[in-house]
């Protein structure tokens, strides 16, 4: 497994000697949802506690970042931390708000959407911050503007950004906090029974989660020099970040990177033949009929399900 | 001095008043039988004393501290820790696993505690059943690893609620030996249990109780023959025992 483990980073690090543009760009896709998945999992998947607005925290990490570097002249790469603070603060609002006043399943679901529905409104009426238009990021390929002429450089960053999220999410499932997170997640009242302060483990992994994703956020601005209200905080942007952990196996240490390498390729792919005959959003038809899928067949997602034949082949061949 | 001392504590659900000014005492080193008909408000007192509600009106205090409206967590953590009458294993976690949940109120690092929840596991001799996951188990192990996983907390005071409902005659003598070998390792215990030969066995003394009012207290001779306990509870028993 270590060994396995080691490999794949290597050949993920030597890979863009010989990726055209195009597969650098969809792995690039396909590292930076793997470290938002990461990031939503803390919460979301070890945690269980279904966070369905962790756009809000994307939108806050990158309009801060970028409001900064416009005005301030900040470089991004102190921007991100900051942006990452400031949605780490979202985060504890809206887990104060969810945690201590009991709000379960649906109820916290509900109270996710409606934080990242009304900071999309809040931004969109901003006119400092680009109203509904957004902010746009001039290009001038400055690394310390977090901008480069080589498109491996973003490769390389947000591969590094997946393999820290997958990092803090390993040391978390390996110490008491995580222990603590699974006891939660599978009966509240009896981890606190135990001497589990439910409120106090569940704040902080929402304020990991949430600082990682708004970090992310910077990194989804400078990459696409542009940001809109509308993706930055719209439900579909939280569904991307929720559909991957799910697909892949919520509550796992590499079902958020093994739900991104199979749904971003499929959403790239139909967005790119579809898309071009007009049919806009087939991706999401696609992303609906793999979650009907992964729901009734693989209700764990599908890490688990592989992990268990890859023991089973290993247990086979020794 | 007394490990726990509850006075005048009182818990009403709309009009009925589960619990109506109970006074109960558990003194360091007892074994205190808490018994009553179905519905008295055991389980209620329990959960009041383990932060799970909060007592309209009484105190409680714990080795010297009021714990009245500390949250179960803390009250866990001050010595304090509870069995489900409605076992409530983690069911997709292993036994050990579940244990070592306990644990680490004890010692927070992941590897001390899993050595003391395999020790702990062992001990309620649930030792073979390590690896299985909790959701797999037969009634009669998952309480012993509700038993188990109240233990791993470390408790100066362990509440059991019914650990033994439910089990074969078999089953019920090897949890009377479990929570006596308990007792004796220095755990002051208060029982909750139906089974009278088990709890007559097991106490230094009972508490009655029938809607949530202290009726008879004593030692466990004496509480078996006491007129009110035959009215208020083995009366009962004998009426539904007797045929139609
Ligand atoms: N959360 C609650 N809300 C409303 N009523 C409750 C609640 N918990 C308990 N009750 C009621 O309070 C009374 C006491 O219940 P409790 O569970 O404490 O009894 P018990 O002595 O443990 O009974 P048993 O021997 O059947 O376990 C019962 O009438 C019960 O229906
Ligand atoms: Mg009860």
């Amino acid at each position: 497994m270590k060994w396995a483990l080691a490999g794949g980073v290597v050949a993920l690090v030597a890979l863009p000697a010989v990726l055209s543009s195009y597969a650098l760009t969809l792995f690039i896709l396909i590292f930076f949802y793997g470290f938002l998945g990461q990031a939503w999992n803390i919460v979301g998947g070890y945690a269980g506690q279904l966070s369905a607005g962790h756009a809000a925290f994307v939108g806050v990490g990158g309009y801060t970042a970028t409001m900064l570097s416009i005005e301030l002249g900040l470089t991004p790469w102190v921007g991100m931390l900051v942006g990452g603070a400031l949605a780490a603060l979202l985060g504890a609002i809206i887990g104060y708000l969810g945690f201590r006043f009991g709000l379960r399943g649906f109820y916290f679901v509900l109270l996710t959407v409606a934080f990242a529905e009304i900071c999309r409104v809040a931004v969109s009426n901003i006119d400092a911050l680009g109203g509904p238009l957004g902010l746009y990021i001039t290009f001038t390929g400055n690394p310390r503007q977090f901008q480069f002429q080589d498109g491996r450089v973003y490769y390389y960053i947000a591969l590094a950004l997946m393999l820290l999220a997958t990092l803090i999410a390993w040391a978390i499932e390996r110490r008491r906090f995580g222990v603590y997170l699974a006891a939660i997640r599978e009966d509240e009242a009896a981890a606190e029974a135990l001497g589990v302060n439910a409120f106090k483990y569940k704040m902080l992994a929402m304020v990991v989660s949430s600082f990682l994703t708004g970090v992310g956020g910077t990194f989804y601005a400078f990459y696409l020099f542009s940001l809109q209200p509308n993706t930055l905080f719209g439900i579909p942007l939280s569904v991307e970040i929720i559909i991957r952990p799910i697909v892949g196996g919520a509550g796992t240490l590499f079902g958020p990177i093994l739900g991104s390498f199979i749904l971003t390729p499929l959403a790239e792919i139909s967005r790119r033949y579809l898309g071009q005959g007009g049919l806009y959003g087939a991706h999401l038809i696609a992303y609906g009929v793999l979650l009907i899928g992964v729901v009734l067949f693989l209700p764990e997602g599908a890490y688990p399900r592989l992990r268990r034949a890859l023991a089973r082949r290993a247990g086979a061949t020794r | 001095m007394s490990l726990l001392t509850a006075r005048g504590l009182a818990k009403r659900f709309g009009g009925l008043h589960a619990v109506a000014g109970l006074d109960l005492t558990v003194a360091r080193g007892e074994m205190l039988g808490l018994i009553g008909p179905n519905g008295a408000g055991k389980t209620t007192v329990f959960n009041l004393l383990s932060g799970f509600l909060t007592p309209d009106a009484g105190d409680i205090v714990l080795d010297g501290r009021s714990i009245v409206g500390l949250a179960p967590h803390a009250i866990c953590r001050l010595g304090l820790a509870r069995t489900f009458q409605i076992v409530r294993p983690f069911p997709r976690m292993t036994v050990l696993e579940n244990v070592r949940v306990g644990a680490l109120a004890r010692s927070p690092r992941a590897g001390e505690a899993l050595a003391r929840a395999r020790d702990v596991v062992a001990r309620v001799g649930l030792g073979t059943r390590e690896r299985v996951p909790a959701g797999a188990l037969t009634l009669a192990d998952r309480k012993r690893l509700e038993l188990a996983r109240a233990l791993a907390t470390g408790p100066a005071l362990l509440l059991l609620d019914e650990v033994m409902a439910g089990l074969n005659p078999t089953e019920i003598e090897t949890i009377i030996q479990l929570v006596r070998a308990i007792h004796e390792s220095g755990v002051s215990i208060l029982l909750i249990e139906h089974n009278m030969r088990a709890v007559m066995a097991l106490s230094q003394r009972i508490v009655v109780l029938s809607f949530g009012e202290r009726i008879a207290e004593g030692a466990p001779a004496d509480i078996a023959n006491h007129p009110k306990v035959i009215e208020a509870y083995l009366g009962e028993e004998y009426v539904r025992a007797a045929p139609a």
